[in-house]
């Protein structure tokens, strides 16, 4: 492997480019945070899927991108919206459901969409996300704009056939497509062991001739090295590549999930010792490349973002009544 | 016993084709499973083998004859020790009729007028009358429709099961492969959830797909994503994200093909906010409404009809035609009863309104054309002049297309109605196979005669 990445020019990230990336990370953890404040205090109601656990996977992924790539994933997606620049501002009002938020509070949690930053939601049928960014890779391609398309989805979308047709069409047609599997261990709350036959879920494309490999989920420095190299063969015209992300949530699958199907243990030993910020943060100490006034800095500028964007998606108004009945169609 | 060879049928809805080239010559030894000759349906050539061994005795039919019925004798084949000069038979006629499922079974057997031809109309109301029109077929117009709008937009292309090297499962992107290019006129694998998807997902990206189900039955494995990505995505984005997508196929009964693949689904579809359903019955609603979904900026589901596919009609000769979204058509005027239909029952309703004349009934006739959003006000002033109407359709009554305009009659013409609504439609059942039965569950004209007759109390 260590041939193949000099070989592949993996470059290692600079100082600042770390520093980037772990206040990127923290600013996802304090938001969701927040959204789960807000979620008890029932400002925020319905389904919401906090990330927080799993940072590292999109801010490693998105650390690779090239300028034109895009983006799509489930309905755990506050942390990818934020990573691709979306406002955390009307982030939160959409999760609040006013009319400052991304989709004027007529989406929510699930779907907010950004084109000017090549963010294609939020969805909340598992698996369709799939297809449909093969779709986006499949335009990539048609108009020769030399991106590619992250398509995220979680171990238990793999378990749907619309998954494979994605893999069989992307592969023959050689789509620039990354599949980003985020194994976090539980589909809701049924373990990989006892959803998935067979648990290298890296592997699931290998009847369709896509290479995959397995990445320590945890680790932004592991997924930013196996992102570069998944979208340098996606974007040199070889075709889709699956990452599966090994990674884990800390909360439950959604606001209402009390993870009964999981030990304490078990949860308590991921966050102790395979954190993804506390390890860039250890990393960050020991290099010499921050110190604890640095850190102390970047909590600060964070959490200043995150409560503006919490009072914002108070102060913001409810959507007007008539917004009930516009967007339906676009009158031509 | 010499034995008669047939023109075969070679697809469901064949009913007379081309002998296009004889293999074997009068005189030659056959053997069962060689290829007799070459014929060719409105969808391809195909090879007749021969099913019995023996000599070719006599070619009734010549090659290159175009339009031979379907059960019509073209050759006998003689059995051992048989002699030609034994043989009287000469003028080749069918030898039995052809068997009729549903009104017209298949393709019309004898020609249809074209549209508004002989009722004196061709345009009524505020429908533009075009300097010079052409005969097409529905088939022919769909392909032009698409090929026209991918000349003009570079960001339409075409994907679905058979539509490039095999030119169209039903022939309709016939020539678009060899026009736009494989990066545009693309075979998918069977994978209608996996590409219906995809499109969607370029559709997001900003391009124009055109997403062909061989039909639309099997649109149902793709429904997620018609539905949850295509028809909601404006709405739930906050009119950010936009999908323009047509999502087109034929709808409805064919013929003989069984429960699974005869099956309306306008009433599914209307049932949806945020798409717009189209059903043509013409071949120029067929040009012009396909133009204007493929143009329209939102998913359009636009259901075609596989019996319609070879019917001739007038179709306006102008490079600019493109019909309305959302625009009903009355094809005939009439005083005392309203009748709307889409899609192949168009031609039933007006079938239903020549034998109604005879008896001193006038019916109006609206082809629906839009499903979604449905023409009321073109109903609405109907009822007003007519006081009656009948809606038709070929699907499920229940919660149907009938049920409806039923509804928005109660709302929006109760006060002028002379009688309830009534309601023609397909049997509530799964579609059955036997002929007889099929056509029991689709409606026929004397049934849409009786529920006019009824609406006018004159039974």
């Amino acid at each position: 492997m260590a041939a193949r990445k000099k070989e592949k020019g993996v470059a290692v990230p600079t100082p600042d480019e770390l520093i980037r990336y772990y206040r990127e990370m923290l600013l996802i953890r304090r938001f969701e945070e927040k959204a789960g404040q807000l979620y008890g205090m029932g400002l925020i109601n319905g389904f919401c899927h906090l990330y927080i656990g799993q940072e590292a996977v999109v801010v490693g992924m998105q650390a690779a991108a090239g300028p034109a790539d895009s983006c799509i994933t489930s309905y755990r997606d506050h942390g990818h919206m934020l990573v691709c620049g979306m406002d955390p501002k009307g982030v939160m009002a959409e999760l609040t459901g006013r009319a400052g938020g991304y989709s004027r509070g007529k989406g929510g949690s699930m779907h907010m969409f950004s084109r000017e930053k090549r963010f294609y939601g939020g969805h909340g049928i598992v698996g369709a996300q799939v297809p449909l960014g093969t779709g986006l890779g499949f335009a990539h391609k048609y108009s020769k704009d030399n991106g590619v398309a992250h398509v995220y989805c979680g171990d238990g979308a793999v378990n749907q056939g619309q998954v494979y047709e994605s893999f069989n069409m992307a592969s023959l047609w050689k789509l620039p497509v990354v599949f980003v599997i985020e194994n976090n261990k539980y589909a809701m709350g049924t373990s990989t062991v006892r959803h998935a036959a067979g648990q290298e879920l890296f592997m699931r494309g290998a009847a369709y001739g896509i290479p995959g490999e397995a990445v320590n989920g945890m680790s932004i420095i592991a997924v930013r090295e196996a992102a570069t190299r998944a979208l340098e063969h996606a974007r040199s015209g070889e075709g889709p590549y699956i990452l599966e992300m090994n990674t884990y949530r800390y909360r439950g699958h959604s606001m209402s999930d009390p993870a009964k199907y999981r030990s304490k243990e078990e949860v308590t030993k991921m966050r102790e010792q395979h954190d993804p910020i506390d390890q860039l943060k250890d990393k960050l100490l020991a290099d010499g490349l921050i110190d604890d006034a640095g850190l102390k800095e970047i909590d600060r500028e964070v959490k200043a973002v995150v409560t503006e964007a919490a009072e914002f998606s108070q102060t913001s108004p409810e959507p007007d009544a008539s917004e009930l009945w516009t967007d339906v169609l676009i009158e031509a | 016993m010499p034995i008669n060879i047939l023109m075969p049928a070679l697809s469901p809805t064949m009913t007379e084709g081309k002998l296009a080239k004889w293999l074997k010559a009068e005189g030659d030894a056959v053997k069962a499973g060689d290829v007799l000759a070459e014929i060719e349906t409105d969808k391809a050539t195909m090879e007749m083998e021969a099913v019995e061994d023996g000599t070719l005795g006599k070619i009734l039919v010549p090659g290159g004859t175009e339009g031979v019925a379907v059960n019509t004798i073209i050759a006998v084949l003689l059995e051992e020790g048989e002699s030609a000069d034994t043989l009287t038979q000469s003028a080749p006629t069918p030898t039995f009729p052809l068997p009729q499922a549903g009104e017209g079974g298949g393709a019309p057997s004898t020609p249809r007028p074209p549209a508004g031809e002989g009722l004196g109309v061709r345009a009524v109301e505020d429908e533009k009358v075009y300097a010079s029109y052409k005969r097409q077929t529905v088939r022919e117009a769909l392909r032009d429709a698409m090929a026209e709008e991918m000349r003009a937009d570079a960001g339409v292309f075409l994907l679905g099961e058979e539509v490039a090297q095999y030119q169209g499962a039903y022939k309709v992107s016939q020539g678009l492969l060899d026009e736009f290019g494989a990066e545009r006129v693309i075979d998918t694998p069977i994978t209608e959830m996996g590409f219906a998807g995809l499109a969607c997902g370029a559709g997001y990206a900003g391009l124009k797909p055109i997403v062909e189900f061989m039909t639309m039955n099997f649109s149902m494995q793709a429904i997620d994503h018609v539905i949850n990505s295509a028809a909601k995505t404006l709405y739930m984005s906050g009119g950010q994200q936009p999908c323009s997508i047509v999502f087109r196929g034929p709808n409805g009964a064919a013929s003989r093909v069984g429960a699974q693949h005869s099956q309306c689904y306008a009433s599914w579809y209307a049932h949806c906010p945020g798409l717009k359903v189209i059903a043509p019955w013409s071949a120029a609603d067929a040009k012009g409404l396909l133009k204007a979904a493929i143009r329209d900026p939102n998913p359009v589901v636009f259901l075609e009809n596989e019996l319609l596919y070879g019917q001739s009609f007038d179709v306006p000769d102008d490079p600019d035609f493109v019909l309305p979204i959302g625009k009903a058509k009355i094809e005939r005027t009439g005083a005392h009863v309203t009748i709307t239909a889409f899609s192949r029952m168009v031609q039933v309703a007006l079938d239903a309104a020549e034998i109604l004349k005879a008896e001193g009934i006038e019916a109006e006739v609206i082809n629906l054309r839009t499903i979604r959003p449905l023409d009321v006000d073109t109903i609405v002033a109907s009822v007003k002049k007519t006081n009656r109407i009948v809606s038709l359709e070929e699907g499920w009554p229940v919660a149907g297309i009938g049920s409806e305009i039923a509804a928005q009659m109660m709302d929006n013409a109760f006060d002028w109605l002379d009688a309830p609504v009534v309601r023609v439609a397909g049997a509530d059942v799964p579609m059955p196979y036997a002929a007889n039965l099929e056509k029991l569950a689709l409606p026929q004209v004397d049934q849409v005669a009786e529920a006019a007759r009824s609406v006018c109390y004159r039974r």
